[in-house]
């Protein structure tokens, strides 16, 4: 064991400043996620109350075990576009009866709880982290189906979500649906697809048509109780397993579901007796500068993250610019990747590829810190070989078969997203940090490529090149790509978890891990081809 | 082995000996045969079996049953068990046998030495009527009987009284002549029960008397002690609550006149060994003999404290037929005792049953003997896990305190009172605590109608007042929280409640007296963040010490759980509260206008039939429960609904009796 020491100056006027940055960036967050927990705002929250319903956060609070901690995935989809923040749905994973689920529950005050695409995508990586993790997947459903203006964009992808309950279900992994509302047309194959169905009096509404529809085609009259109450599913038709009397007997009884699933997690368990780390988790709102271009220690936040701050580092002198080591996270066994100086070298490529393929042989998740602007470019190293470099470094990831977790902190520019396992290389959970950002390059090298090709573009087609417009064009690209790289952007579209509050990162991955090994880790048998 | 010439060989030298009896004064005698080297017999009814007294015993034989009448009190049993165990003694306790001349008559007549007076003396003073009669010959003071057939208006109020009675059943006061011959009825029925003996007697009530009594102790060789006055008159329901030596209201002369008076009482009847000769006193000093109890008195300590005598030891002597010692020691110091009773002061002292999930102190400094040099000293026939039964009295333990002055034995009786940890079962602590507090207590102005003058209600409040016990709900969420997370199969070192996206605290709803608390708390970055707590920090949370800064004050609570029942315990005063349950099971409620059995017991009679109109306050049934009648009203004006109950049932605690729909209800 190799205990960090730490250099971190608290009194330094960068760490004020850095922190104050920080901050002010959390306090952004904030509003953000309080967008989402405001739901369709107070005039819709009161008519729900109103008619003695509860909201979807409450229904959540009362079904997780008490004291026990809950992590809301993608609180910030359709962050950014015409939907609400939250996309109308709150999904997560938390504890019930001891059980880790992933929780997915419509939020009724939104639209009726209707889902858009930012809906389904978010209710899609849900159903991929049960999937992938081994977690039962509870559903609160109370949702008016399709939103219909946005249908073009839904009906068709919509279709997996039956499909991804079912798939759950043959791979053994319990599926519960607790209908605390409208649950119709293609909604109604929620409970349809699900193994554990409860139903509440008077409320839950599953029938594939309604009243008016079906008058429509065939002429029958019929009311919302005989095609589809809770009484009718529980007494004639047999798809309510249960019948609760009200929403606090529903998920007394999906608790009480849950308890019997005799649910035993695949993975190892953690080591019992773990350390708090050494330093303050306080100290992580300093440590990234405000300016990304100045390189931080990652071991500074390794430090404040993992148990006892103690890591073991690997090939400490090679390669420097990527620290890699080994550590633990609440009692789970981690090795970490974490960018030291932004830029990865041929060095750092293939330390990298070694220390994957050694997690790989001893079952150990990886967890990879971002801070990269990419691979190295330039004549010496491309004839140095660093595309095979870069190549085996991504071999390596991609075929990597533990549990990669990936968290933003600064910089995830170019290929260095890729190599450091960015969203496209699936890690099993993806955090960001409000001071992270990520794009294909930097604002500012994007602008001034662009620049120099229309430059040269100019001067091929014999035209005068006018600076003012080059300047113009490139403070807006700038200001674009700025804005497109930001947590809050991407986290919009789906393309992280969620972004979390640096100090959180422990409590965050330590959860994750929890989480991980619900299913058995494992280790890759084989890569493909390296190219040497 | 050879005789020792210097022993002195006595014909009735106990070696062995049964107590005939149970709880705190089975342990009590046990003690003391341990101390002189006497070998133990316990016996025990099936409700005792795990009694601490069976365990303590040497050996111990079973009485067959639960209800006293099948088991302490059958004389017969408990003397085959004597003979079958190899005891060659019988000490009775008190209750039960201890006053009865048939029993002490077949001890004796097994061959066995009776440990307390000759049974003619128990005789004597067994009829109430008959030891009157005698005092008067002998010239003690004392009130007319009057005869039950000719109380007049004139008479008023009078005390209905059981010839054989003694602990306060059987009696009733009358202040109306139309009430008279129910009480008398009702005292008569209850006397039955519990003495097996209906008769009972009419005397003038005296209002605002002093209960005081001298504890006599005489040997067969013709030596009388008037061992120490004690007094006793804060009385709950004709029972003792409070008892000290000496009594506030005794001086010198006083004192002289009441030992020469007990002293010709016992002389009168020849008595042997440790008795009671009990008055009624006046504040101006005059005195009644109101009864001579043959028989060890439960609020013996206080007089052992204060002289450092062992009665029990001095009533083995006698017994075997030693000699008292040559001087009586002259009392020191001041002791009180008081009676912790499992009962709801305020509800109408109404008895509790249960299990007492824990009784615990850090003042005790001694268990069934006098503390080496003054202290605290407690006598308890239970223990933490003990079930109290609603076969016996209620009584949990005395507990005593000895101090060089009555100020300082009452300070130091409350603290050690108030630092008690007693779980599970409702008590009349916080009232005791409060009555040895109380000024009129203080300046010793005790008298019988001392919770009437005093006011019950104010009396009875708990220690804890509204905030304290809200305070104490806080602390009581804050250890189930973090029990929550010890016990947690997942992510247990989490961060307890942690949220990435905070939209709800966390929230847990306890009932205690003052009403319901819904917690509502949370642990975030910045410490604890609980409503209506807006001062409270949170130091330290552990499933069982919570330890909160409540503005500048530190406050530690001590949190112990036992299913659905919290007990918080702090310098606040002792809270107890139940948990709410999350998810209320929905075929679990009971209908409302529900009458539920407060306690376990027996219906005994059912007065109306379903579908009768009731008016409120109208009685509905009567359960006997703890040797004691309850009976349970109409709440409002209504139609009696179901009516589970029927004359004979036993019924649980929270046992639907009947239901009452109120005539103003929609259906």
């Amino acid at each position: 064991m190799t205990t960090l020491a730490s250099t971190v100056d608290t009194n330094a006027d960068g760490f004020a400043g850095n922190r104050a940055a920080m901050l002010d960036k959390l306090s952004e967050l904030e509003a953000e996620h309080a967008k989402a927990v405001a739901g369709g705002g107070p005039k819709y929250t009161e008519r729900h109350h109103s008619r003695g319903k509860l909201l979807v956060r409450e229904r959540i609070e009362l079904l997780l075990d008490e004291d026990a901690p809950f992590l809301e995935l993608s609180p910030l989809a359709a962050w950014g576009s015409e939907y609400q923040v939250g996309a109308s749905v709150v999904t997560g994973i938390g504890v019930v009866e001891g059980v880790e689920c992933v929780l997915v529950g419509n939020d009724p005050t939104v639209r009726g709880g209707s889902s858009n695409p930012w809906t389904t995508k978010k209710i899609f990586r849900a159903g991929e982290i049960a999937r992938k993790n081994r977690l039962p997947l509870i559903n609160l459903v109370e949702s008016g189906g399709a939103d219909l203006p946005s249908q073009k964009e839904i009906f068709v992808p919509g279709g997996r979500m039956f499909r991804d309950l079912t798939q759950l279900s043959a791979a053994g992994i319990p599926t519960i649906a607790l209908v605390f509302g409208n649950s119709t047309a293609g909604g109604a194959y929620v409970p349809g697809m699900s193994d554990h169905v409860v139903m509440i009096s008077e409320q839950s509404k599953v029938f594939l048509g309604g009243p008016p529809l079906v008058k429509m085609a065939t002429g029958e009259e019929s009311d919302d109780e005989s095609l589809g109450g809770a009484q009718m599913h529980a007494r004639t038709s047999g798809l309510a397993d249960y019948f609760a009397v009200d929403e606090l007997d529903a998920l007394r009884i999906g608790r009480d579901i849950v308890a019997r699933l005799n649910w035993r997690k695949q993975g190892t368990a953690p080591k019992q007796e773990v350390t708090p780390p050494r330093f303050d988790d306080e100290e992580l709102l300093g440590i990234v500068p405000a300016e990304l271009k100045m390189p931080f220690d990652p071991r500074e936040v390794i430090a404040r993250v993992v148990d006892g701050s103690d890591f073991d580092e690997f090939k400490a002198s090679y390669g420097s610019s990527l620290v890699t080591g080994w550590a633990s996270v609440h009692g789970y066994p981690v090795g970490i990747l974490a960018n030291a100086q932004g830029v990865l070298f041929s060095e750092e490529s293939q330390k990298a590829t070694q220390f994957i393929q050694l997690a790989n042989q001893a079952d150990t998740p990886l967890l990879f810190l971002h801070n990269t602007t990419g691979y190295m470019v330039g004549a010496s190293y491309e004839q140095g070989g660093i595309i095979k470099h870069g190549a085996m470094m991504i071999n390596a990831m991609s075929n990597s078969t533990v549990p990669h977790i990936s968290i933003l902190m600064g910089a995830s520019y170019g290929a260095g997203h890729y190599g450091m396992c960015g969203r496209a290389y699936e890690p099993r959970f993806l955090f960001a940090w409000p001071s992270a950002k990520s794009a294909v390059m930097g604002p500012q090298q994007l602008a001034g490529v662009l620049s120099i090709v229309a430059r040269q573009s100019a001067a091929a087609a014999g035209k005068d090149y006018s600076e003012e417009d080059d300047a113009a064009m490139r403070e807006a690209v700038e200001a674009q790509i700025e804005e497109e790289s930001l947590p809050m952007f991407l986290s919009g579209r789906l393309y992280d978890d969620g972004v979390i509050d640096p100090r959180d990162t422990r409590t965050v991955v330590g959860l994750c891990l929890s989480a991980i090994h619900s299913a058995p880790v494992e280790g890759a048998s084989g890569y493909g081809v390296f190219r040497m | 082995m050879t005789s020792n010439p210097a022993t002195v060989r006595l014909e009735r030298q106990i070696s062995c000996l049964l107590v005939a009896n149970r709880g705190e004064i089975a342990r009590r005698v046990l003690r003391t045969c341990r101390t002189l080297g006497i070998a133990t017999v316990a016996v025990f009814s099936d409700a005792d079996a795990d009694a601490p007294h069976v365990a303590e015993a040497d050996v111990a034989v079973r009485l067959p049953g639960d209800t006293p009448a099948e088991t302490y009190l059958r004389g017969d049993t408990v003397i085959e068990a004597a003979v079958e165990a190899g005891a060659d003694a019988v000490h009775p306790g008190y209750g039960f046998l201890s006053e009865s001349a048939e029993f002490a008559r077949a001890v004796q007549h097994a061959g066995l030495t009776w440990v307390g007076p000759p049974p003619e003396a128990i005789a004597s003073m067994g009829s109430k009527t008959a030891s009157k009669r005698i005092m008067a010959e002998a010239g003690v003071p004392l009130l007319d009987v009057i005869d039950a057939d000719e109380v007049s208006e004139g008479d008023l109020p009078v005390l209905v009284k059981a010839s054989a009675g003694g602990g306060g059943r059987g009696m009733r006061v009358v202040r109306s002549l139309p009430d008279l011959q129910d009480r008398i009825r009702s005292a008569s029925t209850e006397a039955a029960s519990a003495f097996g003996d209906a008769t009972v007697f009419c005397e003038p009530y005296v209002e605002s008397g002093r209960h005081i009594e001298v504890q006599v102790m005489a040997d067969e060789h013709g030596s009388v002690w008037a061992v120490g006055e004690r007094e006793c008159s804060i009385q709950r329901r004709h029972q003792k609550v409070v008892e000290e030596a000496p009594s506030p209201l005794v001086d010198a002369g006083m004192r002289e006149r009441l030992f020469d008076a007990a002293c010709t009482a016992a002389t009168a009847i020849g008595y042997v060994g440790a008795g009671t000769v009990e008055f009624l006193a006046t504040a101006d000093g005059r005195f009644f003999f109101l009864e001579m109890n043959t028989r060890l008195q439960v609020e013996h300590p206080v007089t052992e404290c204060v002289t450092g005598l062992d009665l029990v030891a001095l009533q083995v002597r006698v017994a075997e037929g030693r000699r008292l010692p040559d001087d009586r020691p002259e009392p020191h110091g001041h002791a009180i005792e008081v009676r912790l009773y499992a009962e709801d002061p305020a509800a109408g002292w109404q008895p509790q049953s249960g299990t007492l999930r824990r009784l615990e102190s850090r003042d005790v400094d001694a268990e069934f003997a006098v503390p080496a040099n003054y202290g605290i000293r407690l006598d308890s026939g239970v223990r933490s896990g003990s079930l109290v039964s609603m076969h016996y009295d209620p009584m949990l333990a005395k507990v005593v305190s000895w101090a060089p002055s009555r100020e300082e034995a009452a300070r130091r009786l409350a603290r050690a009172l108030a630092g008690m940890k007693i779980h599970g079962l409702r008590t009349n602590r916080d009232l005791l605590v409060r009555v040895l507090g109380h000024p009129a207590f203080l300046s010793g102005d005790t008298d019988t109608a001392f919770f009437d003058r005093h006011g019950l209600e104010a009396l009875s409040t708990p220690l804890a007042d509204a905030d304290s016990e809200a305070l104490s709900a806080l602390a009581a969420a804050l250890a189930q929280a973090a029990d929550n997370r010890c016990g947690a199969r997942v992510a247990g070192g989490l961060p307890s409640g942690w949220r990435n996206v905070v939209s709800a605290p966390q929230r847990k709803r306890f009932t205690g007296v003052s009403g319901t608390h819904e917690v509502t708390y949370r642990l975030g970055r910045s410490g604890l963040v609980a409503d209506g707590h807006d001062t409270a920090s949170l130091v330290l949370a552990e499933p069982e010490r919570v330890v909160l800064d409540v503005g500048r004050v530190r406050r530690t609570f001590a949190v112990a759980r036992y299913g659905d029942l919290v007990s918080v315990d702090s310098a606040l005063g002792s809270v107890e509260l139940t948990r709410c349950e999350r998810f209320p099971d929905p075929s679990a409620q009971t209908a409302p206008g529900s009458l539920l059995a407060p306690m376990p017991g027996t219906v005994t009679r059912v007065a109306v039939e379903q579908g009768e109109e009731v008016e409120a306050g109208q009685p509905l049934l009567w359960m006997e429960a703890m040797k004691m009648e309850h009976q349970v009203v109409a709440p409002v004006d209504g139609v009696v609904g179901a009516l589970p109950a029927a004359a004979g049932h036993q019924v649980a605690t929270g046992a639907v009796l009947a239901v009452v729909r109120a005539a103003d209800s929609e259906e």
